[in-house]
């Protein structure tokens, strides 16, 4: 999110959606917890999950395999919410299951290719490769709408 | 504020907030003066809060400031002294003169740059009020803010410098006769400790058929050439202490501290400890900067005057700031912290109830006097750190009185600002952000509201118009209401306007309220020609969506040739709420319960259809509306049969009722609002979120928006319904 210089190391943290390996940069997540039952909010995008209590503070979750039409599934006790602050703003990624810390730099990135009509693309920043599979580096800014987009 | 230690910024900064303080009496002043109150005392306060303006503005070298204050203050004085009569022609000066120097404050506090002829025109207008009374005064460059009282008082300082001189000041009062005391004998011991000058002030001596023979008239000045302590000559005095007023000053030499003030002792009055600002302190200072004393003047008039017998029967009257209550400054975050922590503190009760109940303890136990005796401390406290935070809406419609002023005076028209219910107490925060849809719709309301001067005479109407802003509390909310008196809404204008700007169709037909309701759809504008003061695109859309998000509504109603009125209805405070929690589709949800009425269990024949999907109930012969509450916030499909369906029947503060279906009611208990601003969409109908006792989230219903809103997303609810349905 803030890194420019090349060969800026940067480490990920990676997590399965829908049988997909994807990842987000450290410094945006705040914290991992399990899944707690939401609060839907009526008239919602389909993507959000509802409103979970974070320690007294009321943090709106997103369904991570809706918002990237990836088939949504059953969500059992195993899944967990990445907690991720973007714009001074916290919101929770209910994901299928976090994986991994790995470093790199920014190097190790390649920008995806051009596909402009996929709208899963337009949220993925770049992709790299760890252990031959292949990663997909969210931007967040993307995934989570800027306030009241939604609104009226 | 934090980022010097300098001692003369914090200073500094304390003064700009007593001129927030100042202005805001002095606006009070004013508007007390156009209701006609000529009393001395309102005068008073106006002079007294631009002289204290620019006392302090002297003190920190604001010059403009302080020249500006001065021509005004100057004015204010000739009026102060009668010899200006304060008619509608000065009041409006008066203040503009106000605003102006709100202005110059303001630059001052923020280190504007305040141009150098800047109110030049203003300083006209006020010098030309008391043009032909004014001899001298008029001279800002020759003033100086403080010090040169004392020096009228004296007629030869500078002969004996060596010992102390001493100016004393008694003034017997009645009960000094009445317990057989004698001024004589006290100015005869004065007069035994040095070289003495006794004078004695006769002016108030009554015409012989009005004498009262046991009130004293006469009081003297003695100066007093002695060395001795100030303490000794106090003495003198000790058995009639209480009983007189004695004020003791030393003029020359080892003098205190503090020279210019000519009190640096409170006087011994004998109603000192309600009155603790002493008359004399304010009197000697005023002529010397109000205006060049006539150097003509004598010694007596000067501050015998306040303490004159007749006064003493009213001595109370509050002068200066010393009068007020005394008050705290508080940052502000410390009370946001302190009301977070308060709302934790409430959750954390409810969770310990639960699991007190959960454990099966008997409702006699000590555990459980305990906790009830926790719920109404914590309630207590709530209350009192709630009211912390509240704030009359005083200082809003003063703001908005300006803004009257302003636009009135750009459109040209004559308008009369009414306000109502200043008093009214509501949270600092919605006073706030309530400040600019409220400029907005005064604009409007001088703008497009109210009609020209020559429609108004044409129309058989007064042709000064009328501006109304009232604040009132009403079932639990705070209504503030803008009202004109103007012509109402163009209807039929309104209707065309949208039809070609395209907000809706061309066929459209829509009910008056309707039409009224357009004038929020983005991008609407009335003005046929765009003014500089409104309608440059940001419209009551703007409006709207601001009171909105303070978990507002807005409302209008208008009446051809009668005016138009908006009304805003806001919650008192953003942080606890009494509310009804009920269950609706599994989930838990938050009613404020101020709107609950009463509580239905339905049976047969109370249900009437009045066409496929909508529904009212009958309550004691009248129809009103049902609603399914699950089917309106898209949790489920409407019910097969609303038969033993709970139903709450609801009054909204415009009148309206309504009767919702809910599946079960759980309990009434006071929750904590948590905002739901950080989230990025706003979900309609949902004015907020509160945490339960077990940790989840239910949302806090408006329940006016559900209604509403649910007539505006019938094919949400199907889309929700049918993927409900798939998921579930």
């Amino acid at each position: 999110m803030t890194e420019t210089t090349t060969n800026h190391s940067l480490e990920l943290l990676t997590f399965r959606v829908a049988e997909q390996e994807y990842s987000l940069d450290i410094m945006s997540v705040r914290e991992i917890r399990g899944w707690t039952r939401t609060t839907p909010m009526p008239h919602a995008p389909e993507y959000m999950r509802g409103v979970i209590n974070l320690r007294g503070t009321v943090l709106p979750v997103m369904d991570l395999a809706r918002r990237l039409n990836l088939p949504s599934r059953e969500v059992t006790d195993r899944n967990v919410i990445i907690v991720v602050k973007i714009n001074g703003t916290l919101t929770g990624l209910l994901v299928d299951a976090v994986s991994d810390i790995v470093a790199m730099t920014e190097d190790d990135l390649q920008p995806p290719p051009e596909l402009s009509s996929d709208p899963q693309m337009a949220v993925v920043r770049a992709l790299t490769v760890i252990d031959d599979r292949m990663i997909r580096v969210l931007d967040l800014s993307a995934i989570v709408p800027a306030t009241s987009e939604e609104a009226a | 504020m934090s980022d010097s230690n300098d001692p003369m910024a914090e200073i500094r900064a304390s003064f700009f907030i007593e001129c927030d303080e100042l202005l805001e009496a002095l606006q009070d002043g004013l508007e007390q003066l156009s209701e006609g109150a000529d009393d001395p005392e309102t005068i008073n306060i106006v002079f007294r809060a631009v002289h204290s303006i620019k006392g302090g503005a002297g003190a920190f070298g604001l010059e403009s400031l302080v020249r500006f204050a001065h021509s005004y203050e100057t004015v204010l004085d000739e009026v102060r002294s009668g010899k200006l009569d304060a008619d509608s022609e000065a009041q409006k000066v008066f203040y503009q003169a106000a605003d102006h120097l709100s202005d110059l404050v303001r630059m001052s506090r923020d280190g504007e740059e305040i141009p150098a002829n800047d109110g030049e025109d203003l300083i006209a207008a006020l010098n030309a009020l008391v043009g032909d009374l004014a001899q001298d005064d008029v001279e800002p460059e020759d003033f100086q803010p403080l010090g040169v009282a004392i020096s009228l008082d004296l007629p030869a300082v500078d002969d004996a410098p060596a010992t102390p001189v001493f100016l004393v000041d008694f003034k017997p009062g009645q009960e000094l006769f009445a317990t057989g005391n004698e001024p004589q004998m006290l100015l005869r011991n004065l007069c035994d400790l040095g070289q003495a000058e006794v004078t004695c002030h006769v002016a108030d001596l009554p015409h012989l058929d009005q004498l009262a023979p046991e009130t004293p008239y006469f009081h003297w000045t003695i100066r007093l050439e002695a060395a001795i302590s100030e303490a000794e000559i106090r003495d003198v005095f000790e058995f009639v202490d209480g009983l007189c007023e004695l004020t003791v000053t030393q003029e020359n030499g080892a003098a205190p501290d503090n020279p210019d003030l000519p009190a640096p002792d409170a006087p011994v009055n004998d109603e000192a400890d309600a009155a603790p600002p002493p008359e004399p302190a304010p009197a000697p200072v005023e002529p010397a900067t109000a205006q060049a004393p006539k150097p003509d003047l004598e010694l007596v008039p000067t501050t015998p005057k306040p303490a004159s017998p007749a006064d003493k029967t009213s001595p109370a009257k509050p002068s200066g700031p010393a009068g007020q209550k005394s008050v705290v400054r508080v940052d502000l975050e410390r009370i946001e912290r302190l009301v977070n922590l308060v709302g934790e503190l409430v959750i954390n009760q409810a969770m310990l109830a639960q699991s007190l109940d959960q454990a099966g303890l008997s409702p006699h136990s000590d555990a459980m006097n305990g906790l009830e005796e926790f719920q109404r401390l914590t309630r207590d406290i709530q209350d009192s750190v709630m009211m912390i935070r509240a704030q009359p809406v005083k200082s809003l419609f003063q703001r908005m009185s300006r803004i009257v002023r302003e636009a009135s005076a750009a459109v040209r028209k004559e308008v009369r600002f009414v306000t109502d219910g200043e008093a009214t107490e509501v949270d600092k925060t919605v006073i706030e952000r309530l400040a600019d849809p409220l400029t907005h719709m005064i604009r409007n309301a001088v703008d497009h509201g109210l009609e020209s001067t020559e429609d108004r005479t044409a129309a058989g109407k007064n042709p000064v118009g009328q501006v109304r802003l009232s604040a009132a509390h009403r079932s639990g909310r705070v209504i503030i209401e803008v009202a004109d008196d103007g012509g109402g809404i163009n209807r039929p204008r309104v209707l065309g306007i949208a039809k070609s700007k395209g907000l809706i169709p061309a066929d459209a037909t829509l009910s008056d309220g309707e039409i009224d309701n357009l004038l929020f759809l983005p991008g609407f504008s009335t003005a046929s020609e765009v003014s500089d003061l409104s309608g440059r695109g940001v419209g009551m859309d703007v409006v709207k969506t601001s009171i909105q998000q303070l978990g507002g509504r807005i409302t209008i109603t208008s009446e051809k040739g009668k005016g138009t009125s908006f009304s805003i209805s806001l919650p008192l405070t953003l942080a606890v709420l009494d509310g009804m929690v009920v269950n609706v589709a599994g989930e838990t949800l938050v009613l404020p319960l101020n709107v609950v009425v009463e509580t239905l269990s339905l049976g047969p024949d109370d249900v009437q259809m009045l066409r496929p999907g909508a529904h009212v109930v009958r309550v004691r012969g009248g129809f009103v509306p049902l609603y399914d509450l699950g089917v309106m916030l898209g949790y489920r499909a409407p019910r097969d049969s609303l038969e033993k369906a709970i139903v709450l029947l609801i009054s909204l503060e415009d009148g309206t009722r309504a009767a919702l279906v809910i599946d079960g009611i759980q309990d009434q208990r006071q929750v904590v609002i948590k905002g739901l601003d950080d989230s990025f969409y706003r979900a309609p109908g949902i004015a907020a979120a509160t945490i339960l006792g077990d940790g989840r989230i239910a949302l806090i219903l408006d329940p006016a928006d559900v209604i509403a809103a649910s007539g505006n997303f019938p094919q949400a609810d199907l889309s929700i319904m049918e993927r409900k349905v798939v998921n579930d």
